[in-house]
């Protein structure tokens, strides 16, 4: 098991608690993913991995505990604010912008990395234009990147399953992000889009980006992920390298049932 | 059918029909009101400085409703701030008398404030209750307008504010008749060609907008806040600047209107006013420039056209049989219901809703590219 030293970790979770009503969907939960790594969170449905994400993200505040990324304190942040942080995320239930073009969708993505305003626009000068074309060269070499290049000019919303999850990538990568954020990137896909989304994925981490995702295929999660942490009724019951959480007893019944524990 | 699409998407890159076009288009629009007057009357330059008017609010509340999809039904506050503005400096009311030049860029900001006045408040809100605050926005402004006599004087109340100045720009007044080339042009011929003038540096202002940074984003806090907000978009920031962009051009427009009418009145800025302009751009189809100033120009021309009803009965069946003021409504109203019902979204949208909605065909998605899209 690769440990979790503090000179390594690009993002901490410190005991992150959130209740909706009287439903604990957070309970205390810590775990540290280290840089460069591609970090696994698994767990039964409703297990509280999508409210980690989304207290993680800015798009819940949590009832206690906090998150670190990179030395600093992420909490009371707005989602704009983590994104500008470096933290990108796609989403369980994809969320593009279905009437943009796939090119757009990428574009909108650059918003924080770029300046221009409304005089900017208006008036169009040398600086605005320069930074548009950089805009969109960005864009297309990110379509390519992940694979989608012949969709370019195609509206989101007519893509393909497999191409829409993969722009949401390409759109989440725009934002420079040092924490790519995947929720359930391979659901849906069959083994061969899972194969090929698992190249993508490693592509992506080659290049420096650590990836923090959500899966419930735990063939992919077993060969991709260098630790895992395992969520059940909102608690962290296990966290570790694939192979040793996957003989963890308490994973098993979580997943299976408490008889066979 | 394919084979004119693309024809027409070839032609529309050819720089050299571009410019034909171009030039073809701007001696139309400065032979219009020469044209109208000989074929329907003076009577008509005047409404086609109105339909001016108009536009550039349509193209201000496009920005609100078609790019960011927020659904503003107050939108006449801005017009009516603007026009104030401008009557209450250019007037006897006061006995202030500021010049054009300087009233109109004031009105745009003072506009602009009262955009994001309203935006702050309504950030959290969506769709329908979004909605249900605007409406009272409007509302708010125009009571304020109708009560602010007393105990001091400010707005006049329900009389409005009477002999505003005329607009003139240095010495050249716009009211009075000038003679250029050898033609006359009337006061309204010259208001026409100054609305003209602002009108395209609104369009000019908007297509710019549509495309950039700013526009994009926009539109995706449109299509998903939630996704727009996790790819860095302060929804805050870009929301507000949609209210106050929005506003400014409304701000113009009423200050043109004030001069040009020589008179505002409360009257002029009830909630009927909002939902016309908010009809011009679903009409039209949102978030599309080209069919906002169509949605735009067919409401301000088909209700008066329609007045022809009466005489119209007169000729054909000796009497008149149902009040024109009537009928006109009714048959507005039908005309709204069908275009609804067979162009839903709008009569001349953008390329990409037109492939989306040939692409699917989907009748569930079709609703949404109706006004249910900017409230949801």
């Amino acid at each position: 098991m690769m440990p979790a030293d503090s000179t390594r970790a690009l993002l901490a979770a410190t005991a992150v608690s959130k209740r909706f009503g009287g439903l604990a969907a957070l309970s205390e939960v810590s775990l540290t993913v280290n840089r460069g790594e591609i970090f696994g969170l698994i767990g039964p449905n409703g297990a509280g991995k999508t409210t980690l994400f989304n207290i993680l993200t800015g798009l819940y505040l949590p009832d206690a505990g906090e998150f670190v990324f990179d030395g600093a304190r992420l909490a009371g942040m707005k989602p704009y604010q983590v994104a500008e942080r470096g933290i990108a995320r796609t989403f369980q239930n994809i969320r593009l912008f279905d009437n943009m073009s796939a090119l757009e969708n990428v574009m909108v993505g650059r918003h924080a990395r770029t300046r221009a305003g409304v005089l900017g626009a208006v008036a169009r000068d040398a600086a605005t234009r320069a930074e548009e074309a950089a805009i969109a060269d960005r864009a297309h070499a990110l379509l390519e990147y992940v694979g989608i290049a012949g969709c370019t000019a195609e509206l989101a919303r007519a893509l393909a399953y497999g191409h829409q999850r993969r722009l949401e990538i390409a759109r989440a990568l725009a934002t420079d992000p040092r924490l790519l954020a995947l929720d359930e990137p391979a659901a849906g896909m069959n083994a061969t889009e899972t194969a090929e989304l698992k190249r993508l994925l490693e592509k992506i981490r080659g290049d420096g980006v650590t990836l923090l995702l959500i899966e419930h295929d735990v063939r992919l999660v077993m060969g991709l992920c260098d630790r895992v942490a395992v969520l059940d009724y909102g608690r962290k019951i296990a966290e570790g390298a694939p192979a040793e959480v996957q003989r963890d007893p308490a994973v098993i019944a979580a997943y299976l049932g408490g008889a066979l524990a | 059918m394919n084979g004119y699409l693309e024809r027409w998407q070839r032609l529309k890159r050819n720089p050299r029909f571009v410019w034909a076009a171009f030039i073809v288009l701007a001696v139309l629009l400065l032979v219009l009101p020469f044209v109208t007057e000989w074929a329907l009357g003076r009577a008509w330059v005047r409404i086609l400085a109105f339909a001016l008017l108009y536009i550039m609010l349509a193209l201000g509340l496009n920005i609100v409703v078609g790019y960011a999809g927020l659904l503003d039904l107050g939108y006449v506050a801005f017009f009516a701030v603007g026009a104030y503005f401008y009557a209450l400096l250019a007037s006897p009311h006061f006995g202030v008398h500021l010049p054009f030049w300087l009233l109109l860029p004031l009105g745009a900001a003072i506009a602009c404030v009262f955009g994001v006045l309203l935006g702050a408040p309504t950030l959290r809100l969506r769709g329908d209750y979004l909605a249900i605050v605007t409406l009272g926005f409007g509302e708010i402004i125009r009571i304020f307008l109708v009560n602010l006599n007393a105990p001091v004087n400010i707005t006049n109340g329900p009389q409005g504010v009477n002999l505003i100045d005329p607009i003139r720009l240095g010495d050249f007044s716009l009211a009075r008749t000038h003679a250029f080339l050898g033609a006359s042009f009337p006061a309204v011929y010259n208001y026409y060609y100054l609305f003209l003038a602002l009108t395209l540096a609104v369009v000019f202002v908007s297509l710019r907008l549509e495309d950039s940074r700013i526009g994009r984003a926009w539109v995706a806090i449109r299509e998903d806040e939630v996704a727009a907000a996790a790819m860095g978009i302060n929804t805050r920031n870009v929301k507000l600047l949609a209210f106050a962009m929005g506003a400014s051009f409304g701000g113009v427009s009423g200050g043109l209107f004030a001069g040009f009418q020589g008179f505002v009145s409360p009257e002029s800025f009830t909630i009927i006013e909002s939902i016309m302009i908010l009809c011009m751009v679903v009409l039209g189809g949102m978030g599309h420039i080209p069919g906002v100033i169509l949605g735009t120009v067919l409401l301000v021309v088909l209700p008066e056209a329609l007045r022809y009803l009466g005489p119209l009965q007169q000729a054909l069946l000796g009497r008149v049989l149902a009040d024109p003021a009537d009928l006109r409504l009714l048959v507005f109203g039908l005309a709204l219901i069908l275009v609804m019902l067979l162009r839903p979204s709008g009569l001349w949208p953008s390329s990409v809703r037109r492939r989306e909605l040939s692409a699917e065909g989907d009748p569930a998605r079709r609703g949404q590219a109706s006004l249910y899209d900017a409230s949801r």
